[in-house]
């Protein structure tokens, strides 16, 4: 097989671009996500009473769905009752919506792990509430649900591989349309999957990692 | 005019159109539930050998799914292997490929996992009474390791239900083309169309998807909580 060396330079600039609006989006889609999750966990956690099934409601519609659905709902479907997003912000809509919940589980099960007798302490010396969240709660389950977090954010970087089917620029789109322009087939797939290599190899390897580290930590106790 | 738009989903032929798409979804995710079920056993099987280099391979075939997106995946199918190979394959067997092999490779993992996890002294102990190593695992390690391997290969189901959803981006006609296509046919009628389809499509996912994952978490906290 030989390859077009000289397309492949070429077209590096434009899947430069492409991946930076991956990473992009991958960045606020999780911080989001992120956000979303933590205050859902916390709900969840302290079982706020007619929040908790909206809550409950939205994780299960939101695990249950896949991604593609969701932004073709949002980006086609409520364009048409007269809400119109442009593609990038309905990417990041879509797939906070979708981390939202999965972060959500990750936050939930740690703090869950923190075992009642923790807590117990905690009130015993007189610690208030916020205290109590603040030092005693909140560091030990952030420890145990990191490995499911850093898991989240990998898998919501590779979600964003979805997103070209709403017309965002993303690594998926211009290989699609080199392909279909240049008919350079290998070329262009070998720079997709050269990309996400780049960009989510490292990742994975934190990720492994972390949780080596934090396994050390569970026996720790 | 806004409020009839529900009614393009009952139109002519629509509702049984999209669920003749939706067969399509279903077909390809149930052949590649089965082929992954079987093959990923074979798989964590072979996982749990001795040897350090078969474990790296296996780990590697796996890493490869992980790290590199299914849609990834589905694009060197269908362009660049067919490409390579010279041959047309259709897209729904292309998908059907890319599914079973990603789902052999996480099966894989969850059975390994579930036969690392049970105690070396039920291994140790069945040795000892004398079983031979079919019998060790039809009598002492797959009855233990079906309960904890279950509620993870069902979530697994789950997730490759949801990832078909993908197959409509090469040019597989399921139920999201299905419905793009009465969106597209009724665009001057109903202009809401694409509301009340796509808001159909999400719900049908629900429907497929909502009992398996409560039935995996329902397990779960059954045997393992």
């Amino acid at each position: 097989m030989n390859l077009n060396w000289q397309f492949i330079i070429d077209s590096l600039p434009l899947y430069q671009e492409a991946a930076w609006i991956t990473l992009k989006l991958g960045f606020w889609a999780i911080l989001i996500s992120s956000i979303i999750g933590f205050i859902c966990s916390i709900i969840l956690y302290f079982e706020v009473k007619g929040l908790k099934s909206i809550v409950k409601i939205y994780i299960e519609l939101s695990r249950n769905t896949p991604l593609l659905i969701q932004l073709f709902f949002l980006y086609f479907g409520l364009t048409k009752l007269g809400i119109t997003l442009s593609e990038n912000t309905c990417a990041i809509i879509g797939l906070s919506f979708l981390g939202g919940s999965y972060m959500a589980e990750a936050f939930r099960s740690g703090l869950e792990s923190v075992s009642r007798s923790q807590i117990e302490s905690g009130l015993s010396i007189g610690l208030s509430k916020a205290q109590l969240v603040s030092y005693v709660v909140l560091p030990q389950a952030f420890s145990v649900s990191m490995p499911s977090v850093a898991a989240n954010c990998i898998f919501l970087l590779k979600e964003t591989s979805i997103v070209g089917a709403i017309a965002v620029v993303d690594l998926m789109n211009v290989t699609k349309d080199l392909i279909g322009m240049y008919y350079q087939t290998f070329e262009s797939l070998l720079m997709l999957v050269a990309a996400y290599l780049i960009i989510i190899l490292p990742l994975s390897m934190l990720l492994t990692w972390l949780e080596r580290r934090v396994r050390y930590a569970e026996f720790g106790n | 005019m806004q409020s009839l738009g529900i009614s393009v989903l009952f139109k002519g032929m629509n509702m049984q159109r999209l669920f003749e798409g939706l067969m399509v979804t279903v077909r390809i995710a149930f052949i590649s539930i089965v082929v992954s079920s079987l093959l990923g056993i074979v798989l964590g099987v072979i996982w749990t050998s001795k040897s350090k280099w078969l474990r790296l391979v296996c780990r590697v075939y796996l890493e490869m799914f992980r790290i590199i997106p299914i849609l990834v995946w589905l694009f060197v199918m269908y362009f660049g292997v067919t490409t390579a190979l010279n041959i047309d394959i259709s897209g729904e067997l292309v998908s059907i490929i890319v599914f079973s092999l990603w789902g052999t490779a996480e099966m894989g993992d969850i059975v390994r996992g579930a036969l690392e996890s049970l105690p070396k002294h039920q291994i140790d102990s069945g040795k000892a009474i004398g079983l031979s190593p079919w019998g060790l695992y039809r009598y002492i390690l797959i009855p233990q390791a079906v309960k904890r391997m279950l509620p993870a290969a069902i979530n697994l189901a789950t997730r490759m239900v949801k990832t078909t959803s993908l197959v409509v981006l090469i040019g597989v006609i399921d139920v999201t083309k299905v419905g793009q296509q009465i969106i597209e046919r009724s665009r001057i009628e109903v202009p809401t169309a694409s509301f009340w389809v796509y808001g159909f499509v999400f719900i049908l996912y629900f429907i497929i998807c909502y009992p398996l994952s409560s039935i995996s978490k329902r397990l779960e906290n059954k045997w393992n909580g």
